[in-house]
């Protein structure tokens, strides 16, 4: 005879009368591991859909209105390139890639076409105050798949498609779009004059369905003079983190450069926060719901268990027990209910969120193994509160009045 | 052995007081048999209560061993009741989900023992009372009778220098009745103390001492017929008529 042994055969024999408590305790359980799950999994497939967007923060003159994200630096105002430097020295968390832009308009073969400056990677890589910055030696994508594995990687010049920024871009290079290359029925190595000058195409972009499908990309530095418009440009596009956009990483680049500004793709972003809020919320709400219904449901029947074997514990304490073995008792018995239902409640749970999760919330979900410690630290941590008072009365009761009453 | 210095115990019952034990003063010695008579709401029960370390009296002093039970605390008297105490009750309080076996365990577990020691010793015990074909059977299983023996195992289990018994024959027939009755002398026969309270006259006769009760005082102290010779000495409280 062990005490568990004694707690084991208890909850068998009045297992009817602990239903109750248990499937309070369940519930809570698999409804918390079941959002969080679902949740973690419809985060992570929105970061991804942001991250296959591209940019989702533009920073632009203060006069300009927004009104199409692609087009957003087509709009003739322009700002100091400066502000690039800014940026990168800032040391602000959460940019992954930066991309400023200058546009001017084109004609070529009769035909109207936007030239767009853009910045390569390795001219930030050759700054040796943006290297100190080290925008892009920190680890990108903040969590984000930024590349798939298995698929086929697209040629270094076509990223620029994806994640807004290209690794080199020589001074008489250009990148064309795919209605462009369509127009002029271009190829890569073909030669295109612009503004007076010679670039030699070097890859056409996929279709994006998109502006800049009619957009010709050049090296920023040769489209400045060319434009005769000087260090300027029209906008920054930047890849922000989206968990550190949501930890206001906007209100971070205003702070910084309050002459422009700061636009991000907020219907994405702004979905992305709130569903994120929602949810836990949602959860929180699941949490004080177990703690009150099932706490209230376990400490109502720890009360009725006392009080139902009021004898029993006073013919232990006649035995010799003492207030310690018999607080032990109610509480192991409490513990054992943690557990079962806290493991129980993950398996559920879990179950209800794979099953349900691409039905309901769209989005592929696995099981999460570091789920089942929380959950049963809250069900132990319910289970063993709402017993605490119960098992101290066990331990007060007045053994001579228990064995009385018969 | 036990000693009541001027005990009183009250209940307070729909506002009224009721005086349960009246300035109760006596002594039992080391292997005394008594028996404690008298009409309901005497006090009989009481008595054992105080005696067993269950119920705090009003006033007085109850010494076991020359040890003032009410003056340790509460853990260290339910220690002395796990050491030298053995209960029995008149229905026996088995608990109803463990089998007779692992409710004669129950005051070994309690004392620290084993699980093998444990197992052996109820077993032996239940043999003893002459269960050993019973000891997976849960009490609903056992007829009244040996429910009883159970309950005589288990209050035997810590070896009790004092057993205190309520109405042991009161919920059983008159054969059983007479083991029940033949084992409590058995073990006066090991030099324990025992103290029963009883209705039964016939019970009462088999102690070597009566005790009579009334309105809380011992009014009566007779030797039971048939064991005169006791050396037992019961000091008649101020209430002696």
């Amino acid at each position: 005879m062990k005490l568990k042994t004694l707690v084991w055969r208890e909850i068998f024999e009045r297992k009817n009368q602990l239903a109750t408590s248990f499937f309070a305790i369940l519930l809570g359980i698999t409804a918390i591991v079941a959002i969080k799950n679902v949740t973690f999994y419809s985060e992570k497939a929105v970061a991804k859909e942001l991250d296959a967007l591209g940019a989702n923060i533009l920073i632009l003159p203060k006069s300009v209105s927004l009104q199409d994200y692609y087009s957003a630096d087509m709009q003739g105002e322009v700002f100091p390139e400066e502000y690039v430097d800014r940026l990168t020295g800032s040391g602000l968390q959460g940019m992954d890639n930066l991309s400023p832009k200058l546009s001017v308009p084109v004609e070529v073969a009769g035909k109207r076409f936007t030239l767009t400056g853009i910045l390569p990677k390795n001219e930030f890589q050759a700054k040796a105050a943006w290297q100190g910055a080290g925008v892009f030696a920190r680890p990108q994508g903040c969590g984000v798949v930024v590349d798939v594995p298995g698929k086929d990687t697209p040629p270094a010049k076509e990223t620029l498609v994806r994640k807004r920024v290209i690794d080199t871009l020589d001074s008489a290079e250009t990148l064309v779009g795919a209605d462009v290359q369509a127009a002029l029925n271009l190829k890569q190595g073909d030669t295109i004059h612009l503004l007076g000058k010679s670039f030699t195409v070097s890859a056409v972009l996929p279709q994006t369905g998109t502006v800049d499908d009619s957009r010709i990309f050049a090296h920023l530095h040769t489209v400045q003079p060319l434009a005769g418009k000087g260090s300027v440009v029209n906008a920054i596009e930047i890849v922000g983190c989206c968990e550190q956009i949501s930890k206001g990483l906007v209100q971070k680049i205003n702070a910084l450069l309050p002459e422009a500004k700061v636009v991000t793709v907020t219907q994405v972003v702004d979905t992305q926060i709130k569903t994120n809020q929602m949810m836990s919320k949602l959860s929180l709400v699941f949490l004080g719901i177990i703690a009150l219904v099932g706490g209230a449901s376990i400490a109502n029947y720890m009360y009725a268990n006392v009080f139902e074997r009021r004898r029993e514990i006073g013919t232990l304490m006649a035995l010799g027990a003492g207030s310690r073995i018999v607080v032990k008792m109610f509480l192991l018995k409490a513990m054992l209910l943690g557990l079962v239902g806290g493991v129980a409640g993950y398996v559920l749970g879990t179950l209800a969120a794979v099953i349900l999760g691409p039905r309901l919330a769209g989005v592929p979900v696995l099981p999460m193994i570091w789920l089942l410690p929380a959950a049963l630290v809250i069900a132990l941590l319910v289970c063993l509160g709402a017993s605490y008072f119960p098992a101290r009365r066990a331990a007060r009761l007045d053994p001579s009045a228990a064995l009385q009453e018969s | 052995m036990l000693k009541l210095q001027s005990v009183s115990k009250d209940y307070s019952l729909r506002g009224q007081t009721v005086r349960a034990l009246d300035d109760v003063t006596l002594e039992i010695e080391r292997g005394d048999f008594v028996s404690v008579v008298g009409p309901s709401g005497s006090g009989k029960s009481t008595l054992l209560l105080v005696l067993g370390g269950m119920l705090s009296p009003a006033s007085g002093q109850v010494l076991v061993e020359g040890e003032s039970l009410y003056d340790l605390g509460p853990e260290a008297r339910a220690s002395l009741r796990k050491k030298k105490i053995g209960f029995v009750f008149q229905t026996f309080n088995l608990v109803p989900y463990l089998t007779a076996v692992e409710n004669v365990q129950i005051p070994l577990f309690l004392a620290g023992v084993d699980e093998a020691n444990q197992r052996k010793r109820a077993a032996e015990l239940l043999d003893r009372v002459g269960l050993a074909d019973r000891l997976h059977h849960k009490p609903s299983e056992l007829s009244v009778g040996q429910q009883q023996r159970v309950a005589l195992a288990r209050m035997l289990a810590n070896d009790p220098a004092v057993i205190l018994a309520d109405e042991p024959t009161g919920n059983l027939d008159p054969d059983t009745a007479r083991a029940a009755l033949d084992f409590l002398q058995e073990m006066n026969q090991e030099d324990r103390t025992i103290v029963m309270v009883t209705h039964d006259m016939a019970a009462a006769k088999r102690a070597k001492r009566s005790l009579r009760l009334a309105q809380g005082r011992v009014c009566d102290h007779t030797p039971a017929d048939g064991y005169g010779e006791s050396s037992a000495f019961l000091e008649l409280s101020s209430g002696e008529v």
